[in-house]
């Protein structure tokens, strides 16, 4: 009893508490995800990428050249800009320009040979991701599908609820009906068992009152028979049996 | 728009100037800007889905670019000639 007389005085201190520090103190208070910029769903990637010439130089050189110079400005550019490095020696030719120049033809022949094999490769190998990554995205979809049908499914089911209540009633009127009946039988049984028991106990009580009744009234008589009376009621009686024995030989 | 605020890449020559006295240059500006100069670089010419060369190859050029820069004192040396 105690701890509910806790649990109510809580709410009341809680509120007594005071109110929270100062926003920009603490960021407890700062709203989430209300402005309508958000991570996902990620732009896809472009196609390609942004135009190179002769993979060195991008293609906005060009394009801010052409007003002015037409086709063949930037490469007028690029070629008086060599020769003007080269005769003021500010680019110095010693035996790295060999090796670089050796590199750099052995690179170039390598991306021209190779270069779409080995982004057919690399290509390959992102789809493969990209398939992976979406096939179980198509299976999380899918079970989220099957998740609803089945959600469905439980909600029409549930909707025979009534007569699932139907046939329970129907149980438990039956078990109580039985109940009461058997309890009814046990009462009759009980109460003529007790009934029975009178009943018995009158006759027994009868039979005992009749059975003692003629045993003191035979023990009475046959004490009142004097030796005389028997005397007389023996020689009384072998007088009957002759008269008898005669009857019955003048019978015969 | 106003001059501050426009981006490098849209400041007309003569007004190169002006645009430096404008923007302030604080170390957390500057990273910010290097910041966002690699990753508009990478988003144009490396995150792509069929990208060529262009992305690392412009990276080496300018990388040899800049070493020849900082070697120039020891290449200037090996010139031919001694008068241009």
């Amino acid at each position: 009893m105690l701890s509910r007389l806790v649990l109510r005085a809580a709410p009341a201190a809680l509120r007594a508490l005071p109110p929270p520090v100062a926003v920009g103190v603490l960021h407890t208070t700062r709203p989430l995800h209300t402005t309508q910029q958000s991570l996902a769903p990620v732009p896809p990637l472009p196609e390609k990428g942004g135009e190179v010439r002769h993979g060195l130089i991008p293609e906005e050189f060009f394009q801010f050249l052409y007003p002015k110079t037409g086709v063949t400005g930037p490469y007028m550019l690029g070629t008086g800009l060599l020769l003007y490095l080269l005769s003021k020696e500010i680019y110095v030719i010693n035996h790295e320009t060999a090796a670089a120049a050796c590199i750099l033809a052995v690179i170039v022949y390598g991306i021209k040979k190779f270069g779409a094999d080995v982004a057919a490769f690399a290509d390959k190998l992102n789809e493969e991701k990209v398939a992976t990554a979406l096939a179980m995205k198509n299976e999380a979809i899918q079970t989220l599908q099957t998740a609803i049908e089945e959600e469905k499914k439980e909600q029409w089911r549930a909707e025979g609820r009534n007569y699932l209540f139907d046939a329970k009633r129907n149980n438990i009127a039956m078990l109580l009906e039985t109940n009461y009946r058997e309890r009814l039988l046990m009462v009759y049984n009980e109460v003529k068992k007790r009934l029975d028991y009178q009943v018995a106990m009158q006759n027994l009580k009868r039979q005992k009152e009749q059975d003692y009744m003629i045993q003191w009234v035979e023990k009475n008589v046959v004490q009142s028979i004097t030796p005389q009376q028997q005397k007389e009621s023996i020689a009384k009686c072998i007088l009957d049996l002759k008269a008898l024995s005669k009857s019955a030989h003048a019978a015969v | 728009g106003p001059l501050s605020q426009r981006p490098l890449m849209e400041v007309r020559l003569g007004e190169l100037h002006t645009w430096l006295s404008t923007c302030n240059f604080s170390p957390q500006r500057l990273l910010g800007a290097v910041q966002k100069a690699w990753s508009s670089y990478c988003a144009k010419y490396m995150h792509v889905r069929r990208g060529g060369p262009a992305g690392i190859s412009m990276l080496l050029a300018g990388y040899c670019l800049l070493s020849y820069g900082w070697n120039y004192q020891h290449l200037k040396r090996h010139r031919w000639r001694k008068y241009h």
